[in-house]
């Protein structure tokens, strides 16, 4: 039985001035797909994520969520998609003078007709999910890099969307962190069905978490493929990518 | 010097074009939560902004205002004492300080004191992501931030108005019973005869007028904040002195307009 499509990019094209940043950007990405969009620094990876999420319009091409246009989509519409979407950002974006709970709690009270009962037992299951049950009550500043991100991730499963976006999710991370953030990835997948679209560059965590991969340069995607299919691509920019990074982490060992 | 005027006008006016859209951007989302039949901002939000702009403003907006008003009934009952008219100083502050001196004032400490902390808050907000990280949720980030902000401002602006009004007046009659030899009794009763009500209508309209350009230019200049910590910085110190700027000259304006058109 084919998947549903969850999203679907055709022909997207973006400039800031004078500097294209995304050229022709083709994809789709099914239900319950962990979809890794690969790709050096500064190559439009995490603009896509803004454009899918409606942060950023695209100068040309068609951006589908689950069959519906996003691009020209009016405010109340784009806002009503939003809550299908759950995003973890690469610094977290948490509320910075709200606890931990009162992150989580934000878009319950404010997008959910939950009462406060069930408000509350959401924001328990969340925070028990990432582990940080017993922060509840810290501030965002009070938290290391790591627990800000599965703070991010709570806040992001929060509405229990269709769809979650992570941005760099392990970047600057130390290895049990980046593999914790990783694991959870995996985890949404399996348990519970979720569909996500993790950006990054960091190829290890890249391998683990991805049911398919994609590779983002100079604007286009060059290959989409399964993770196996990217080990054996004889395409030369991806090739030398992954030698890059396997040179590199057998000169760490 | 015509070209930096011409730059300078533009820029001014891509500036209100900006703050315009943000109004327009903030009316519409509100009226989108309205639509879903959801309250446009906490009440919580609402009473905080209220207590940190009204509340938290009043010892500022009393003590500058007593102290402004004691050195305007000292002043001015020395210079009318020389013709013999010293009876007129209750007359003088009173109308002075319900038209034009407790509106600005008020005014000028709301926006050094609240604006700029609107600014640096929203400006830190937006540089550290969480401005977009609520628009990515779907929450509307302007509703969401700036309806409590400008509304507190925008309401209690005529509040801290009445209070600097009364503090002034009360500091004009404690001087001119302490050094003018007018009692208590009689600088009240002078207040009472000249004092007309449209004088403090002119006073309240302009200071709703003002709170809601104080509120507009600190929300608008800490949502466009660039730059990071500099930017904020930067952002604030601008958001101040063109509120300042702009209460000022809109205070002249009005005066023209109520002189014009109520003599």
């Amino acid at each position: 039985m084919s998947k549903q499509t969850m999203v679907e990019m055709r022909g997207v094209k973006l400039r800031f001035g004078e500097k294209t940043v995304l050229e022709s950007v083709d994809c789709s990405i099914s239900a319950g797909d962990v979809f890794v969009i690969m790709g050096l620094s500064g190559s439009g990876k995490s603009t896509l994520l803004g454009i899918l999420l409606g942060l950023l319009k695209p100068d040309a091409g068609s951006v589908k969520f689950k069959g519906m246009e996003l691009t020209g989509l009016a405010r109340p519409k784009l806002n009503d998609v939003r809550t299908h979407l759950g995003m973890v950002y690469q610094n977290a974006a948490l509320i910075s003078s709200m606890s931990v709970s009162d992150n989580i709690r934000l878009p319950l009270r404010e997008l959910s007709d939950k009462s406060a009962k069930e408000i509350e037992s959401t924001v328990e299951l969340k925070l028990k999910l990432v582990g940080l049950d017993e922060d509840k009550d810290k501030l965002p500043s009070e938290l290391s890099g790591g627990m800000q991100k599965r703070v991010g991730l709570a806040r992001a499963l929060a509405l229990d969307p269709e769809l979650v976006l992570f941005d760099e999710p392990s970047a600057g991370l130390d290895p049990i962190n980046g593999k914790l953030i990783n694991d959870l990835i995996i985890d949404l997948r399996k348990r519970h069905s979720v569909t996500s679209i993790v950006v990054t560059h960091e190829m290890e965590g890249a391998f683990a978490v991805a049911t398919r991969m994609a590779f983002l340069h100079e604007g286009k995607i060059l290959l989409v493929g399964t993770p196996e299919e990217f080990r054996n691509s004889g395409n030369p920019v991806i090739s030398a990518f992954l030698q890059s990074y396997s040179t590199h982490e057998k000169s760490k060992g | 010097m015509i070209s930096y005027i011409g730059a300078l006008t533009v820029s001014g006016l891509q500036e209100l074009g900006s703050m315009v859209a943000l109004a327009r951007q903030t009316i519409s989302e509100v009226g989108e939560r309205f639509s879903k039949h959801r309250s446009p901002f906490r009440l919580e939000h609402f009473f905080y902004q209220c207590d940190r702009a009204g509340v938290g403003s009043v010892p500022m907006v009393v003590l500058l205002s007593v102290f402004v008003g004691l050195t305007m009934a000292l002043l001015t009952g020395y210079q009318l004492r020389i013709f013999g008219m010293v009876i007129l100083v209750p007359a003088v502050v009173s109308v002075s300080f319900t038209r034009e001196m407790g509106p600005l004032f008020t005014g000028i400490v709301l926006a050094s004191r609240i604006g700029a902390a609107y600014t640096a808050e929203l400006g830190a907000m937006t540089t550290g992501g969480e401005v977009d990280a609520l628009e990515g949720m779907g929450l509307g980030a302007r509703r969401y931030l700036v309806t409590p902000r400008f509304l507190a401002i925008f309401l209690l602006t005529p509040c801290l108005a009445v209070i600097s009004i009364l503090s002034g007046i009360f500091g004009a009659a404690f001087i001119s019973s302490l050094m003018l030899q007018i009692s208590y009794g009689f600088f009240l009763d002078q207040v009472m005869t000249n004092l007309l009500v449209k004088d403090v209508l002119a006073g309240v309209v302009k200071s709703f007028l003002f709170g809601g350009i104080i509120g507009t230019i600190a929300c608008y200049k800490g949502l466009s904040v660039k730059g990071g910590a500099v930017g904020v910085g930067v952002a604030t110190t601008s958001s101040v002195v063109t509120a300042i700027s702009t209460v000022i000259v809109c205070d002249s304006l009005c005066n023209i307009f109520i002189i014009t058109f109520f003599p």
